[in-house]
This record gives C-alpha cells, structure tokens and sequence, in this order.
C-alpha cells in the first residue's frame, strides 16, 4: 500500500531545524530534588489526587486516578514525600495554574513492584483497564488517553498507522527515539494491533529522518511496512499521514476510526512496551531541548520535571535568548513560566533567539492573493474565513468551515500581509464554543425557572385544594361530629405521587434538549466526550480559564 | 494575542509581490518604448509621482502609518497599469485625474488596500474614456509610421506644454482595433484593411510585440508563482474562443482571433489586470469564470461596442460578479463529501 503514496493538498516547507539537536543520542536525567506532577495531564477530566502533603510514594505509584471517562491515572516520578497539592504553573497557553502534586524526592528513587502485562491472554477490556490505569496517552501531541483509541469498539479497525512524521520544524524527539528504540517501539506497535486486531500496519516516517526509517524498517517484523513519506508540513498531522499512507480523507466532524484506521505515535507505542513488557507506568517521556540554547538534544524526561531544570540540563540559554516554546515553532504555545513542568504533552522546549524567531512584522490587509488557500492542507480558503471572524461574523466564519481549520499555521506562515490568521481562527472558535456553552447554560436556566414556576403553581394548587378539603373535612366533622381522621397522611401520599410525576416531566423535558447525553449509543457517547473535551482544551487556551 | 506560528515566516511579503508584478512589466514597457518611442517614460513618470503623492496624503488624511502602507508597493503597481493603459503623450490633466479616479475614488472611498471591489486602474482608465474620448483614442503611432519622431524632451514638452509646433497629426493615430471596426463598418474589405500600414503580422503594428512582451512578463509572474495559470488562460480562452467565433461567422466583420490576442490591451489585461487579486475571484473554478468571463466580455465590446478596447469594462463587469462567482465555486473541504458535508 505504501507504494503509492497520496498527496494532500498545501503544505509549506519551513526551515527544518533538526540537525541542532538529532545528532546526539538520548540523555538521561539527574535526580532531582523536586517535581511536580499536574493532575491534569491531557484534556478531558483531570486526575482525582490519591495523596496529600506529607504522604510518602514510591516511584511509579498512583498519585492521581483516572476520573470519568476521558481520564488516566498519574504517577508519582520519584520516591519521596508529597509537599503539596495545589494550584501550580503548569505549560498551558493561558499561563494560569492547575492542580499538582508536588514531591521532593529522598533521593533513593526506591519503586513499587511493576508487573509485566500478560498482553496477549489477558481480556480486551481488562488490558485497557490496566493501560488507563499505567496512565498511557498519546504523545504524540494531542494525548488522547490510549485505552480508549485502543477500543475497537462497534466499528471494525482493519489498519493500524504508526507516526513517526515528526513533521514540526526543530523538533526530533521522535526521530531519536526510532533510531535507538525501534525494537522496542515496534514491540508496542504489535501490541496495538493485537488489541486492535488490525491486519495492516504501516509506519509513515517523513524522509528527512533516513537513519530512523532505517533503524525502523530493519527492526520492522513482517505484517510492519515503514514507508518513507516525502517531508512536507503539516505530514505528520493525521489526517494528513492517513491521507498519505491510505488516500482516504478523515471524514469532516469524525475520527479516522470512522474509515477504520487508527493512528498512534510512536512515542505512544514505546510507552506501550514499557506498560506492557516491564509494567511501567508513564512515567517519563522524550523531550528535546533546543534553539538557543547551549547543548541541545534530546532528554528521558520524567513527567514532573520542572522545564526550568531540563533547561538547565540543555546548558542553559545562551545569552540573547527572547524566551521559550512548548512544542514546535508552527502550532506551539509561549511558556509563561519555566516553573511549569514536563507532562506528557510536552514534547519540545525552544529557547528563542531574535534571529530564528523574530517578532512578526505589522500586518497589512488581506490582499486577498490566495496564497493562504493553496498552503492550506485542509483546502480551506483561510482569507474569508479570516474576513468573518475579525468582523466577529462567527456563523459566516463557520459557514466557510472554520471547524475544519487544524491550525497548523501554513496559512499564516505563506501569507504576505503577515496576518496572524490562526489567532484570528482560535479566537473565532472559542468565541463560538463559548456562546454555545452560554446558550446552552441559559436554556437550562429556563427549563429550572420553568419548571420552579411549574412547581410553584401545583404546590398553590395543592394547597388550595388541601384548604378546600380541609374545610370539607370540618364541615363534615361539624356535621357528622368527631372521629374523622385526620387528612394529612393522604395528602403526604399525594405530594409524593405528585412529585414524581413532576420528576418524570422535567426528565422528559431534559430529553428533547441536545445535551442529554442519557441513552445514546457509547459511540456517541465516547465522541461528545472528546468533543467536549477538545472544546474545553481550546477554550481554555484562548478564554485563559486553565 | 501572539500565538503560532513562531517560525520564521515565508520570505513573502505585500511589497515583495508587488516589486515583483512590476519587475515582470519591463519587458512590455522597454517593448513599448521601443516601438512608440519614449512617451511612455513620461506617462509612467507622471502617474507614479501623482499616485504616491496622493496615496502618500490620502493615508495621512486617513490618519493610517503612512510608512507601511505607502512602502506595500501596491499604488505603484497601480500606477504602472494605469499609465500603460492610458495613451501616452496626452496632456498631463489626463494622467493627473486618472491617478485621482483610480486611487481616490476606486480604491481609498471604499476602505483603501485590498477592499476595493474594482481594478483601481481600470476604473480610472474607464471614467476617463467615458468623459475624454478624444484624448483617449490619440495613440502615438508606432516609430516607422510617424512623421515624427520625438526625443524624451519632445514627450515632456508635448505633455506639457500641449502640441507647440509639432501637429498631433504627425505623431499619433487611431488605434487598429479603432480602424478595424470603422473601416469593416464602412465596408472595407478585410484583406484591405489588414493591408494598412498600421497593421503588422498579425496584430497592430509594434503593439504585437508589446503584446509578446507582455505575454513574456506573465510568463514570468507564473514562473514565480505570483500567479496562478487560471486567469490568464481563461481570459485568452475566453477571448479567442468569442472571436474566432465570430470571424467565423462574419469574417468580413471580425478580425481573427490572433489579431485580437495581440491587439490592445489583451495581454496585459489577461496576465497583469485581471490578476489583480484583491478583485480577482480566488477560488480555482472562479478564476476560470470569472476570467472568461472577462474574455468574452472584451471581444463582445471589441466587437459591438463604442470604445476602442474592450478589456477595462469587460473586467470591471467581471469584478462585479466576484463575489456570486466565489460564493459557489467554494471548493470542496478535506473530508467533505461532494456535496459539502
Ligand atoms: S495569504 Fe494573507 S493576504 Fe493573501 S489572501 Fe490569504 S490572508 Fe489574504
Ligand atoms: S491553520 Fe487552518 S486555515 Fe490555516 S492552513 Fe492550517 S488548516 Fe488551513
């Protein structure tokens, strides 16, 4: 299959930048005196804490459990004793803090007993379990937890697409891990196929990376085709990899489990070896260290790390330098605070130096020369979609499929007016997800005083007739003389018969409403989760609420 | 907000593509000064230092960085278009309120760069039409033809200072699609017609040379990617196919389709006028109508209308259809089905 490759539209291609720091191999890290591990790892619902200041924890033990659906459970990095849980920097764009637990190891780095998985015996589902709960998610950028991408689910999964693209200027973490971990990276692919029950696999790795592919396709069993994908940002994005390998186009709205193709990382595959094989939480990941700064490379980075130390582990700075990035130069984020830590999304600190990373020159209008639109892998036209949102046209805006936009930033990157298209799209999405919430908050608020007033009118109704009946009740009391029981324990049988009712009604009512997520297949069920989940990742970037 | 991308962005920028647009114009204008002598120095002179005087006090009204603005390059490649457009040697009134049409009133009345609904240039060389035929069908004839010829000085002097001693008669004429229509009207028969002085191979006389040159610049901007293929083909398509049709019809009428390729502003107006982006279509399918569009529209004016050329109304009409064309011809979205879901 991989023969013929497919060639998604757009595209640009950005000064690669890898050489800086893909010479030298993997570095471990020193012991440090301290981490901090946040609760909140990936989107969807963060980790319930399992610990408090003054617990002591062992490397690898549960400090935090996976919570809800969209969840995974956290680790403890180090032995040591928890100092805090409580609000700390955490590498988001809003720079806002985010619940962590704080450890200061006692140096010994002592670990709970790891279990090795019986992947291939265990149950499908019991498997997963265990994967959630060693805390695996993608690492690939987006760290989606794995047990559920692991899922079949309702829809058969017949391919298997493994990403090493790496296709973001600069970064390389995941080149070196494929030129020294291939065995194992593929040890974690097959596992993936197993619980997927795939037939096909295919490894995509962009050809600016030739030692790894070959490190890859020499350790690659037979089933595993490495193809060598022409580099070209955004390539590795996965639609586009999908696109690439496949030719077929992830459905608008849907996941690439819709065709049946699910994409993994290869970072995500060698954590999976390491769950599996040794019975190893997440517990760190490949970081690499670069731009301006003195020795860049690549790091075994525990999660935890504050990124101010892995600075310090790169040599530091060098002087001159105008601050950092998390993740690559295309579609990462500024770091407010180098106290923040490594999670498991951070798969690249920049240091930026002038040069490299100038200050964008004052936009000029829209000229509305099409190059955005021919850049654009997702063949959106970004202009109109551009022209919409700074007029806070928001439902033109969508109506040119802004939802579409996977903000790779080639758009801004080609165009000549030098307009920061992609803020202009972040900020037209949230500024929709935001008064959907609102709407969707005030249609609530009308069904509760709806149904108040409901409530309101029965209980007055009920009381009106309770009076009535009452005064019958005496008047017949009065008429018949004593001995009438009193009415009260019916009326108490009423109220309640009533209640329920009004109960069943206001359930009723909640059902014609589009949030109810009650008695939907699971599929759907799993996708409003994600969507929501996806939702409050972007509006908590752009809206700064963490 | 500052978000990504951070990365060294694309060497692109508005002043760039409009340094090159003009940089691929030389070639037509050093053909055009070869052939009709040095006027269009002149011309191109004047309409550059009217069009950034005034852009350059307009933006000062407008209370907009001037530096930015004015350095984007763009009112020089309206400048530029303008003057090629407009006969040269006409008095510099002419080329003075041109400039004021096309940057003024077509391009900052309706909100400056990129706004502008209209080609600037083309809405100023057709007010001017409408309100000076006279002026505007005084072409210089081509050198060779005129009893004249005249020096850089001579231009100036005549731009001027008006006609002095020498008689307009003697350096300029009718334009050959002018003489064409009116000699077919009264009856010439083509071959008569094609046999006139001012008729060269296979367009005007010169001006099919400036046509090539012109051609060769497109060639050039496509090379560079400044343009895409979509414009200029459909608008040739759109030209040759209407008039090829009609010679065939009524040979005797319509000159061939090759003579009006060559002839007037065919070229610049396929490769550099109706690629004006800002009121240009952007989608690919758009492109291709609203081009042929413009196309047809400029043979049917060469054809049956009153003016000389057709091409500044033929893309003016196309301009007003942008945004009806760019509404429907949205292309399909990655993940959509044929029916845009
Ligand atoms: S690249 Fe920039 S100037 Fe060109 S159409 Fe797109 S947004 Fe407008
Ligand atoms: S950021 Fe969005 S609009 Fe811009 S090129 Fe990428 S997908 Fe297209």
């Amino acid at each position: 299959m991989g023969d013929r490759l497919h060639t998604f539209n757009g595209g640009i291609h950005p000064e690669g930048h890898k050489a800086e720091s893909s010479a030298t191999p993997i570095r471990d890290m020193a012991l440090l005196p301290r981490y901090v591990v946040p609760l909140r790892q990936h989107i969807g619902t963060p980790a319930r804490p399992l610990v408090q200041a003054g617990d002591k924890v062992l490397r690898g033990q549960p400090i935090g459990a996976a919570e809800g659906y969209v969840s995974t459970a956290v680790h403890a990095p180090t032995s040591g004793t928890v100092i805090a849980v409580e609000p700390r920097a955490v590498p988001h764009p809003s720079g806002l803090f985010d619940l962590a637990v704080a450890i200061e190891s006692d140096g010994e780095d002592r670990a709970v007993d790891f279990t090795p998985l019986d992947w291939r015996n265990l149950d499908p589902s019991a498997l997963r379990n265990r994967i959630r709960d060693l805390g695996l998610a993608g690492l690939g950028g987006a760290v989606f937890p794995s047990y559920i991408k692991l899922n079949p689910g309702a829809q058969s999964i017949h391919t298997l697409i493994v990403n090493g693209a790496e296709c973001e200027p600069w970064i390389t973490c995941d080149d070196r891990l494929m030129r020294e971990r291939a065995a194992e990276t593929l040890q974690g692919v097959a596992i993936m196929a197993h619980a997927l029950g795939v037939k096909t696999v295919l490894v995509g790795i962009e050809d600016n990376k030739p030692e790894a592919l070959a490190a890859m396709a020499a350790a690659a069993p037979a089933g595993v085709e490495v193809v060598a994908v022409p580099t070209r940002y955004p390539g590795g994005g996965g639609k586009q990899l999908t696109y690439t390998l496949t030719g077929v186009e992830t459905p608008t709205g849907g996941r690439s489990t819709d065709v049946g193709i699910q994409v993994f990382n290869v970072g995500t595959a060698y954590s999976l070896y390491r769950a599996a094989m040794l019975g190893e939480p997440l517990l760190s990941r490949v970081v690499t260290v670069t731009g301006h700064v003195a020795r860049p490379g690549n790091f075994e980075t525990r999660i935890g790390t504050p990124l101010a130390d892995l600075l310090t582990a790169a040599g530091g700075a060098n002087p001159g330098a105008v601050g950092e990035i998390i993740g690559g130069p295309m579609m990462g984020f500024d770091l407010m605070d180098l106290a923040a830590p490594v999670t498991k999304a951070v798969n690249c600190l920049i240091v930026k130096d002038p040069v490299h990373f100038p200050p964008r020159p004052a936009p000029l209008p829209c000229i509305r020369c099409g190059a955005c639109a021919r850049s654009c892998p997702a063949d959106l036209q970004p202009f109109e979609m551009y022209w919409f949102s700074r007029a806070k046209d928001f439902g033109k805006a969508q109506s040119y499929n802004l939802f579409d936009c996977i903000e790779c930033g080639c758009c801004a990157y080609v165009c000549p007016s030098h307009i920061p298209l992609v803020d202009f799209f972040r900020f037209a999405k949230s500024e929709i997800w935001e008064r959907e919430q609102e709407k969707r908050a005030s249609d609530q608020a009308r069904q509760r005083h709806e149904f108040k007033e409901f409530r309101l009118e029965r209980e007055k109704q009920e009381k009106a007739e309770k009076f009535a009946k009452a005064a019958e009740k005496q008047k017949e009391a009065a008429a018949a003389g004593p001995a009438a029981a009193p009415a009260d324990p019916e009326a108490e049988k009423k109220k309640a018969i009533l209640q329920a009712a009004l109960e069943r009604a206001a359930k009723a009512k909640e059902g014609v409403t589009p949030k109810n997520t009650d008695h939907l297949p699971p599929r759907v069920e799993r996708e409003i989760a994600e969507i929501d989940a996806r939702r409050e990742q972007v509006v908590g970037k752009e809206g700064g609420e963490g | 907000m500052n978000g990504s991308p951070y990365a060294l962005l694309a060497k692109n920028s508005v002043s760039s593509v409009m340094l090159k647009v003009m940089a691929a114009l030389i070639p037509g204008i050093i053909a055009h000064a070869w052939f009709f002598g040095p006027g269009i120095w002149v011309s191109l002179f004047l309409c550059t230092g009217f069009a950034v005087a005034l852009e350059g006090l307009i933006l000062l009204m407008r209370n907009v960085p001037v530096k930015p603005f004015l350095s984007d390059g763009s009112v020089l490649v309206t400048a530029w278009l303008l003057a090629l457009s407009l006969p040269t040697l006409a008095p510099w009134w002419l080329y003075a309120v041109g400039v004021v049409l096309a940057v003024l009133v077509a391009k900052h009345f309706y909100g400056g760069l990129g706004q502008n609904p209209f080609n600037p240039a083309m809405v100023g060389y057709a007010a001017l039409i409408v309100s000076f035929p006279v002026y505007m069908t005084q072409w210089p004839a081509p050198l060779g033809l005129a009893d004249h010829s005249l020096t850089l000085l001579d231009a100036f002097d005549l731009v001027f200072a008006g006609q002095g001693s020498i008689s307009p008669d003697a350096y300029t004429s009718a334009t050959v699609l002018d003489t064409w229509k009116t000699q077919a009207r009264l009856g010439l028969p083509a071959e008569d017609i094609r046999a006139m002085a001012m008729f060269g191979w296979a367009g005007a006389r010169g001006q099919e040379f400036v046509a090539a040159a012109f051609a060769f610049g497109g060639l050039l901007m496509l090379a560079h990617r400044l343009i895409t293929w979509h414009i200029p083909v459909a608008f040739l398509v759109g030209l040759a196919l209407t008039a090829g049709l009609l010679h065939l019809l009524d040979p005797g009428r319509h000159a061939d389709p090759l003579f009006h390729l060559l002839s007037g502003g065919a070229m610049l107006g396929a490769f550099f006028i109706a690629t004006d982006p800002v009121t240009a279509s952007s989608t690919p399918l758009g492109k291709l109508i609203y081009a042929g569009l413009a196309g047809f529209l400029t043979a049917l004016i060469r054809a049956f209308g009153g003016y000389p050329d057709g091409v500044a109304f033929a893309v003016l009409i196309a301009n007003i259809c942008v945004p009806f064309i760019d509404a429907y011809t949205q292309p399909r979205v990655f993940g959509h089905d044929k029916a845009g879901k």
